[in-house]
């Protein structure tokens, strides 16, 4: 697909690139070498920093940290894709002063910094940092499930809309049994695009004093000493990369399935998804 | 519990091996495991109040920090240990309920005060400054302990002994925090903001900050973790941070009872037994119960 | 509300050091994204396997690891910087260039193949196919996603004020400590200095992607 835009490379060609990869392999199995070798030298592959992960209490600890990085995503996204649903509504809404004040709500969420309704909520409402993380995320992914459901339905032939009305349904039937299944199903990639980035703003959590995976890292190095930060800092960031390839990966299957199985097809993200899909 | 002791202990015995490993000196594992203090037989107080309550109920919530070395701070296993812990146990058993039916609940500086106005925790034992803004909106019994606001610097510094010496300097401290804002506001200097005090902990190590600022009993725990590295800039402190015990506003006949126990806990050698188990790891000197407040 | 007006020129600092960081890592990710993009679509295998794999692991990294990582792990392999600033834009652009690069990517895969082809037939090398076809159509059209991709970058940066910089948020969260009493309204003066960037730009996106779209 992408050989469109060069011509099938001859044999300098191809001896050139073979001669840059290696010296590009080279490069950066160098620098990943000796950044090996900076932190050996200052002890962080001592083995007795490492012999914490034999302890089954820093286990514990990394999977409680873990679940509620999970409990909290979870928690999140059931909550917010109801309220996304019941927002697109209101924003697509054909009564203006349901209209209007939505539009300007969802503006507003989508223009703030997560962690920063985090902090809102935790603060003005003085509730624990839990529900701090969970309303922050819920806030902004509600906001956002609203914006990719809209930008679905909108993708959908005018003749959906007007078929439904032409059989007597109202506006808001036609909506609700002729529009809405078909956008959710179009834009359910970019849906579960949507549930990473949910997943990975848990993390946000940190500034707020949640016990998630990086702050159960930081915890365990308190109280260990700190030459073990490094050590369960590496395996945290793992552990949080792997969830998050993972849940990645079955977004791109369920797309690959989805464009297979769905007879209209799933809907390319349109410009407006990509963006949601960033944060 | 019992197993989780064990297991805690042996995690603690392998952690300061590490540490005489890795470093020359090593002060010990930082925090103690604490104490289990037996609780009251059937204790009787006077119908309707809290203490009543709470002893009837058999079960009592406790507000703490999580992340405060030595008052506060939650072990491997989960469970909170430190100074402030004992004291909250200590309450606990004189209402005669054991160490193990508390529920401790984590507390932040930011949810203190809603946390007791709702009702989410009975009492807060949190490394909790009494002020009269706070005295405001809730009660304290005690102080139990009289901190200070203090600095701490890389071993080979020599040019910051006193908090006039930062103006200008970077300065590492927990952003929202009230040493973050004395630092800056009396002492001009410029402030680094972390998300925890120990994550202050990395950049003075590099020499990307001069100092860092809170309570001098938090920055006594990491001097002692780290001797060869870290010092306190001075042992004076620059302000007075009593803690108190956190109670509902108009509940006196609580806060009262409270302040008795304090005490109590004076007098019998608790209080002392308390500190030895935690914070007294590292801070040698065992403090006297500071002349209880009774407003 | 008082305390918004007393606040001000903490407000207005932590404006300009979040607009620094934003704009500073803004134009560096638009650059590395770019070049990620084009190294995906390159003839060179290696350089499509590298900007394949840092995509994907950078989009898939927590932000506070990005930031834990550029401010606490790189002063040890020997990266040391005076400013925290330093680290937050290496955190910001390095998270930000993955999206970019997705976004740059996706918009070479909607230039009609035609265009390329016939580059080529008149005997343009890759990498003048690239930079005189592709890209300035492919730009056009990830316009609104970029500037959508930014408006995140300008979110992010809030969470440098938890890493060692006192911006927007950092003066937020320590305001909120000084003004116990007052802590909404706090909030809300920060709230309207992120909107202050945040909804121009959005609007900014919105008229660019109704004139693209006219324009096809």
């Amino acid at each position: 697909m992408t050989s469109v835009l060069y011509d099938v490379p001859g044999p300098k060609a191809r001896r050139i690139s073979l001669i840059g990869s290696i010296v590009g392999v080279v490069v950066i199995g160098g620098l990943l070498a000796l950044a090996i070798v900076t932190l050996a030298q200052q002890g962080i592959f001592q083995a007795q920093r490492w012999a914490i992960f034999g302890q089954a209490d820093v286990w514990s600890l990394l999977f409680s940290g873990m679940s509620a990085t999970l409990s909290a995503a979870a928690i999140a996204a059931v909550i917010a894709f109801p309220l996304g649903l019941l927002l697109c509504l209101m924003r697509i809404s054909d009564i203006a002063w349901i209209r209007v004040p939505t539009r300007i709500v969802l503006e507003f969420l989508r223009g703030m910094p997560v962690v920063l309704m985090m902090l809102f909520v935790l603060l003005v409402f003085a509730t624990s940092s839990f529900v701090a993380v969970v309303a922050g995320l819920v806030l902004y992914n509600s906001a956002i499930f609203a914006e990719i459901i809209r930008a679905g339905i909108q993708s959908l032939p005018k003749g959906q809309r007007e078929a439904g009305l032409a059989i007597g349904l109202t506006s808001f039937q036609s909506r609700l049994s002729v529009e809405l299944p078909q956008a959710i199903r179009r834009m359910l990639p970019s849906l579960v695009a949507q549930l990473v980035v949910l997943l990975k703003d848990t993390s946000l959590g940190y500034i707020v004093a949640y016990g998630e995976l990086l702050r159960a890292v930081q915890v365990m190095a308190d109280f260990l000493g700190p030459q073990f930060l490094f050590p369960v800092f590496f395996v945290a960031a793992a552990i949080y990369i792997a969830i998050n390839l993972a849940v990645s990966r079955l977004a791109i299957w369920i797309e690959r399935r989805g464009s297979k199985k769905a007879a209209g097809g799933v809907a390319k993200a349109p410009t407006a998804g990509v963006s949601t899909v960033v944060k | 519990m019992k197993a989780f002791l064990t297991r805690r202990k042996s995690l603690l015995v392998a952690a300061s091996a590490a540490l005489a490993l890795t470093l020359s000196a090593c002060g010990g594992g930082g925090a103690g495991t604490g104490t289990s203090p037996s609780p009251v037989e059937k204790p009787s107080f006077a119908a309707g109040s809290t203490m009543e309550k709470l002893s009837s109920a058999g079960k009592v919530t406790i507000g703490t920090k999580f992340d405060q070395p030595l008052f506060g701070q939650k072990g491997l296993d989960g469970k909170p240990v430190g100074f402030d812990v004992e004291i909250g146990k200590l309450i606990a058993a004189k209402l005669g309920i054991a160490a193990d039916k508390i529920e401790w609940v984590e507390t932040v500086s930011a949810n203190r005060e809603q946390f007791i106005k709702q009702g989410k925790v009975d009492l807060i034992v949190a490394t909790y400054t009494i002020n009269d803004k706070r005295k405001t909106e809730v009660a304290f019994a005690g102080p139990y302990y009289e901190a200070g606001q203090a600095l701490m610097v890389n071993k080979d510094n020599t040019s910051i002994t006193k908090p006039e010496d930062v103006k200008g300097k970077n300065v590492c401290s927990v952003t929202g925090s009230t040493p973050a804002s004395t630092i800056v506001e009396k002492y001009g200097a410029v402030l680094v903001p972390a998300a925890t005090y120990s994550a202050c902990l990395e950049p003075l190590r590099n020499k990307q900050v001069e100092a860092i600022t809170t309570d001098n009993v938090i920055l006594a725990g990491f001097v002692n973790k780290e001797p060869d590295a870290f010092k306190l800039a001075s042992e004076e402190t620059f302000t007075k941070e009593p803690y108190g015990i956190g109670v509902k506003k108009d509940d006196t006949e609580f806060r009262n009872w409270i302040n008795d126990q304090l005490e109590g806990f004076a007098k019998d050698g608790s209080y002392k037994k308390a500190w030895e188990a935690t914070a007294g790891a590292v801070i040698k000197t065992a403090p006297e119960l500071p002349a209880i407040d009774r407003y | 509300m008082d305390v918004i007006i007393e606040s001000l020129p903490q407000y207005w600092d932590g404006f300009l050091r979040t607009l620094f960081l934003a704009v500073v890592s803004g134009i560096i990710a638009l650059v590395v994204g770019t070049l990620l993009a084009a190294a995906r679509v390159s003839p060179v295998a290696a350089l499509r396997g590298f900007s394949m794999a840092y995509v994907e692991v950078v989009r898939n990294t927590p932000l506070t690891i990005a930031f834990f990582f550029a401010a606490v792990v790189l002063p040890r392999l020997g990266v040391t910087f005076q400013q925290f600033e330093v680290a937050a834009i290496i955190a910001l652009s390095a998270y930000t260039a993955a999206f970019i690069a997705e976004a740059v990517r996706s918009g070479v895969n909607s230039v009609p193949l035609g265009q390329a082809e016939a580059a080529r037939s008149i005997g343009m090398t890759f990498g003048q196919v690239l930079s005189l076809i592709i890209l300035p159509q492919a730009l056009r059209t990830v316009v609104p996603p970029l500037i959508n991709i930014l408006i995140a970058l300008v979110k992010n940066s809030s969470v440098a004020g938890a890493f060692f910089v006192l911006e927007l948020f950092g003066y937020g969260k320590q305001l909120a400590n000084d003004h116990g009493d007052a802590v909404m309204w706090v909030l809300v003066g920060v709230a309207f200095f992120y909107l202050l960037i945040t909804v121009p730009l959005g609007y900014v996106a919105h008229q660019v992607e109704r004139k693209v779209a006219i324009a096809r």
